[in-house]
């Protein structure tokens, strides 16, 4: 198979390394050889981080290069924006419609780009959702990048029994159920919002 | 069949030190090296812990390997400055058990003050590297840098990156073998480091690098691979992989063991290809020697020698492709900042009102050095801040320190830190010294150290107490003050700076990231009272943003309840109440 690339986007401090653990556990488990590479270290407090992930039947290197990413999974709006040149020309967003304003725009550097997922879309094929709420709804708003990770599983190839039993494994025992609840929250959306 | 699991790079590093019948591992946390010990602690046959520092952690697995016991030092590239006194020494007297440095660089600066190449201080030290490619080759290269070190007599420095160290791919587990330990014979010869032995050890170990020049021709981790001939690349480590995506039909010679160079393994590659390649990232030491052995090749003069490589960058120069990638839409950046709730910020709010500069050190506090904060001046390495602070001293006179301070957290000043203090009541300066002791090494992810009262493996110890120490040192003027007391912070930085003598002021509150620490409470705006000064917005708490008409709103998923920013509010327009 030829190797799928997969970046998941946010902000230090958003449980990107989670999601990218779920997504690494469910390759393996389905055969595939797999490399992930994340940001440790500085940038998790609070900058902008990115997780690269990518599965196949032999990967080389372990990061997503510009113009070679199929997914780009964004748990804040502005780090979507950021990163979407990496995206292939039919490569898909899978975004967090949610603000996250950054030390540049709080100091009044430089403003937040308004519209980012109506300016994504003119380009890319775009799934967006308001995981936060979502997961406000469900009553752990931690739980949002499950929400994110479950919406973008309609790209992967995997079942979804299988995403369930690895976020099984993979998570705190104690929060097996709210992850696999926030999980079928996104998978059932399928779509996100209506973009038309 | 043999379990597979996926693994961060460091943590193969680990289950390569386990595998490998370690015994001691010594390390002090720096990204992206601290996971490996992290991991390590995990396997009970291994005696795990955080050193005060690096040159610390290399002497004592020094030390468990001439007992005759295999010993594991890690560190990042900058530790290993740090460590190349006993490093540069060890390398003449050798081993007993086997003596393996993990060192790991940090191509592309993710979190360091420098991009230095380890390879460069193992060259001068006489040390030979080993490079793994992905974390299945970590795991066996570790295990084969044992055995190395064992029959050449030298320690092995394995070299990874931050893209290695914290990139995961499948790794194969295996049992571990663990050596009978050596018996301990009295050697001065080889032991005792003075001038007579040593130059004696000298002799040895130029034979020695020689002969593993010549050895390595033969050794599996270096890897001819031939594909197209037309052109070829040497390359090692994460490039290869980038070799590997870009150029698949391409030859390559993948070198598991990148110092000393295969001679004669470089002479018969570069024979059979046309055009040669030589891919490594930060600087040219491999291709510096193989220029010096006469042969022709491409490198530095097309490839830079900043930052991390990439297949992309091999599809522009190499393959001439015409990539037609998108541009990047223009976007606000992004940088790192201090977290919600974080006591640095609080004691730097009151050095930015006071308008006093800050010799700075290394730890999340950088970060004070940046808007809207800009209190830290100077940042050099671990420890650096007091003793800028003092030359900066006896260069100008002591008025002009009076608006300065050096700022210094707990792990760093137990680092070295103490030094530098020692330093500056020695030689009679008057700096006044703040050490923000967030009872953790934060920036690395919290990890303990000698005044945080456990140790790696857990165990509950006396803490060595910072304010005692100090005393011990004769400083007369050292307080302990709460790092959200802004009136007290305020009264005691004024008080010490004009001070003709050392002085010492700890801040204490623990990092808000810190495991256990909890927040009973939350701020909220009171918007009738809200007269939109900004005042509260000055530290740059990224849980406070201002709203279009100037008032401010406060995501309260973010607030850790700190209360700085109530504090500063002169209108009472924020409670911090129970959650």
């Amino acid at each position: 198979m030829e190797t799928k690339n997969i970046m998941i986007v946010g902000v230090g401090g958003q449980g990107t390394l989670l999601t990218s653990r779920i997504l690494g556990g469910i390759t393996v488990r389905a055969g595939y050889d797999v490399k992930l590479s994340e940001v440790h270290g500085m940038a998790q407090r609070g900058g902008s981080v990115v997780t690269f992930v990518r599965y196949g039947s032999e990967v080389a290197e372990p990061i997503v290069e510009e113009g070679c990413a199929d997914v780009l999974i964004a748990f804040e709006r502005l780090e979507a924006l950021r990163y979407a040149h990496f995206l292939k020309k039919d490569g898909v967003i899978v975004v967090n419609d949610w603000r996250i304003e950054p030390i540049t725009v709080v100091t009044g550097a430089a403003a937040y780009p308004e519209n980012i997922i109506e300016k994504l879309s003119e380009k890319h094929r775009v799934y967006a959702v308001n995981a936060m709420e979502e997961a406000e709804k469900l009553g752990n708003v931690k739980a949002f990048n499950v929400i994110v990770l479950g919406l973008a599983a309609r790209h992967m190839d995997f079942d979804k029994g299988l995403w369930l039993e690895v976020i099984a494994e993979t998570v705190p025992p104690k929060t097996v159920d709210i992850n696999q609840k926030a999980f079928l929250i996104g998978y059932e959306k399928e779509n996100g919002y209506d973009m038309e | 069949m043999a379990e597979r699991k996926i693994m961060l790079g460091n943590e193969a590093i680990a289950r390569g030190a386990y595998e490998a019948g370690v015994k001691v591992s010594a390390a002090y946390p720096g990204t992206p090296s601290t996971e490996i010990s992290e991991n390590i602690v995990k396997y009970p046959e291994i005696y795990a812990e955080w050193s005060p520092n690096e040159k610390v952690a290399m002497e004592v697995a020094i030390g468990a390997s001439i007992s005759g016991v295999r010993a594991l030092a890690s560190m990042k590239h900058v530790g290993v400055n740090v460590a190349s006194d006993p490093l540069y020494t060890i390398s003449y007297a050798g081993v007993s058990g086997g003596l393996v440095l993990v060192a790991a660089d940090d191509p592309g600066l993710y979190s360091s003050q420098n991009e230095q190449d380890t390879r460069c201080v193992a060259r001068a030290a006489l040390v030979p590297v080993i490079e793994p490619s992905d974390s299945a080759e970590a795991k066996e290269f570790v295990k084969f840098a044992f055995e190395v070190s064992e029959k050449y007599d030298t320690p092995v420095i394995v070299r990874t990156t931050t893209r290695l160290s914290h990139s995961q791919g499948v790794v194969e587990l295996l049992d571990r073998v663990e050596p009978a330990d050596k018996t301990y014979e009295r050697n001065p010869a080889k032991y005792v480091m003075m001038p007579g032995n040593a130059k004696g050890r000298h002799v040895y170990v130029e034979q020695r690098m020689k002969k593993l020049s010549e050895d390595g021709a033969s050794f599996a981790i270096n890897r001819a691979e031939y594909r197209d001939t037309s052109i070829g690349f040497i390359t090692s480590g994460i490039p290869y992989q980038y070799v590997r995506e870009a150029c698949p039909g391409a030859s390559v010679l993948k070198l598991g063991m990148v110092h000393p160079l295969p001679k004669k393994l470089i002479e018969e590659f570069a024979a059979k290809v046309e055009k040669l390649y030589i891919f490594e990232e930060l600087e040219p030491v491999i291709e510096e020697q193989v220029r010096a052995w006469g042969i022709d090749v491409i490198g530095k003069e097309v490839f830079t020698v900043q930052g991390e490589y990439s297949a992309n960058l091999l599809r522009r120069v190499v393959m001439g492709e015409d990539m037609h990638l998108a541009e990047a839409e223009k976007t606000p950046a992004r940088p790192p900042i201090l977290c919600p709730g974080c006591p640095h910020r609080s004691v730097f709010s009151v050095l930015n009102k006071l308008k006093i500069h800050a010799a700075g050190d290394i730890g999340c506090y950088t970060l004070g050095a940046v808007a809207p904060l800009h209190v830290i001046d100077t940042t050099v390495c671990m420890g650096a801040s007091i003793s800028t602070l003092h030359g900066m001293e006896k260069a100008k006179g002591k008025d002009y320190i009076k608006n300065w301070v050096a700022v210094i957290g707990d792990s760093t000043f137990m680092h070295t830190g103490v030094n530098s203090l020692m330093n500056m009541v020695y030689n009679q300066g008057t700096g006044t010294v703040l050490i923000l002791d967030n009872s953790t090494t934060g920036m690395t992810g919290h990890q303990d150290h000698a005044a945080t009262g456990k140790t790696l493996m857990g165990e509950v110890v006396p803490a060595i107490n910072i304010y005692h120490l100090c005393k011990a040192m004769g400083i007369a003027h050292v307080q302990e003050i709460d790092a959200f007391d802004l009136k007290e912070l305020e009264r005691a930085i004024k008080e010490e700076t004009k001070r003709d003598a050392v002085s010492v002021i700890i801040t204490k509150a623990p990092c808000v990231l810190l495991k256990g620490n909890v927040f009973p409470n939350v701020c909220r705006p009171v918007p009738e009272k809200c007269k939109k000064c900004g005042a509260c917005l000055r530290p740059g708490c990224p849980a406070l943003t201002k709203k279009a008409d100037g008032a401010i709103a406060i995501d309260t998923t973010m607030c850790n309840g700190c209360g700085l920013c109530q504090k500063l509010c002169a209108f009472d327009a924020i409670a911090c109440e129970k959650k």
